[in-house]
């Protein structure tokens, strides 16, 4: 299965959401930009203008170039524009978790890992 | 059963039947171990899947809330704060830290949240007015990322969980549905090509037995018909004998001689 050093320093999270999400979840103190000679952000902003080519990247880089991430919130209805690649993520780390966002309430129906729990008991 | 087609190629000897017996034996405590742990793993993926089912809906009214205190933010600072907050941003004080859990030797890792101390990206934010919104917000986001950890903990032990299960139970039905019929199989047919054996052997044995009887009856009327013939013979020869030996006859049939006296 995963081994230690598979997990053993994704010590991040990252997200990729609306301004909205992005801001409150800064404050939290999540923010991380990573060294000045490649500085490279954990968050991405989405909003109406930015192209699913940008979300795919950003979050190729999440979860599969970065090591050092643990956990990738995205908002809802981001992952709907990327929900080819989202519904074929299926790896443990790092963690991909779907997020309400303010405008668009939580749809149990859409979640990737909820749709497996549905259909494992057979609903 | 397929009969003779699904067995393993071995040579029906006593050595590989024991080897077969011993490997049905190793199979079925194999059988029973596995089936116990994917008893024990399902059990607890579906008290996970349970919690993760409650802790999505828990998400979903605790960034209801956090929104809402950002708005508060907004609303007190009096215009957008995102920006500032963005480039601000440095160095995570919000940070994870991994354990691992075993359920049946299985690691199942769990994260843990952890707040680093001494560095405060936003000590400027919120210093002309609405400090105390942005520090509640901040306090509120807080607890939401701590239950979105918490949830993401539950959904990486699913993902792991889920995987383990697919292949225990797929080699729990491996040796129930083909290692052992096949192990079985070959026994049964190394059972019955050594009583084959036996057969042939015991047969081998009945003949060469009959044909011992034969040869010694052969030999037996052989050696009467020898005797008998001789005996025959003998009387012939007793009856000639009989006529020509009155001379040492009369030899021996003299009457005692005196005693010699000296």
């Amino acid at each position: 299965m995963t081994s230690q050093a598979d997990y053993k320093d994704r010590q991040f999270l990252a997200v990729i959401g609306d301004e909205d999400s992005v801001t409150g979840l800064l404050l939290a103190g999540i923010g991380h930009v990573t060294a000045p000679p490649d500085a490279q952000k954990n968050f991405l902003v989405v909003d109406g203008k930015t192209d699913n080519a940008t979300i795919e990247e950003a979050f190729n880089r999440f979860t599969t170039e970065r090591k050092d991430i643990g956990i990738v919130l995205i908002n809802q209805h981001i992952a709907d524009r990327i929900r080819h690649r989202v519904d074929t993520y299926t790896a443990a780390f790092p963690t991909v978790l779907e997020i309400p966002s303010k405008d668009h309430p939580y749809d149990p129906e859409k979640d990737s890992v909820l749709r497996r729990v549905r259909r494992l008991f057979g609903e | 059963m397929s009969g003779a087609a699904d067995r393993e190629a071995v040579f029906p000897t006593r050595q590989s039947l024991g080897l077969m017996k011993a490997k049905l034996k190793g199979a079925e405590t194999g059988h029973s171990l596995l089936k116990r742990k994917s008893e024990a793993l399902t059990k607890r993926f579906r008290e996970i899947t349970r919690r993760i089912d409650e802790a999505k809906r828990k998400m979903g009214r605790v960034m209801q809330i956090a929104s809402l205190s950002l708005a508060e933010v907004t609303y007190a600072v009096g215009g957008n704060i995102s920006f500032q907050i963005q480039e601000s941003a440095r160095s995570a004080r919000f940070r994870l830290r991994t354990k691992q859990e075993n359920v049946s030797g299985v690691l199942l890792p769990a994260f843990e949240s952890y707040l680093t101390e001494g560095n405060n990206d936003f000590a400027m934010t919120g210093l002309g007015k609405g400090g105390q919104q942005v520090q509640r917000c901040r306090e509120t986001y807080a607890r939401a990322v701590e239950a979105l950890v918490e949830l993401a903990s539950l959904q990486t032990a699913f993902v792991i969980l889920d995987e383990v299960i697919k292949v225990v139970n797929r080699r729990v039905n491996a040796i129930e549905h083909v290692i052992i019929p096949r192990t079985e199989n070959t026994i049964k047919y190394i059972n019955s090509e050594l009583d084959e054996l036996d057969r042939e052997e015991f047969y081998r044995l009945k003949k060469v037995a009959a044909k011992k009887q034969r040869d010694n009856a052969e030999t037996d009327a052989e050696m009467k018909q020898k005797r008998e013939n001789q005996e025959a013979l003998d009387r012939e020869a007793g009856e000639s004998a009989a006529a020509d030996d009155s001379a040492p006859a009369d030899i021996l049939a003299v009457d005692e001689d005196e005693d010699v006296i000296f």
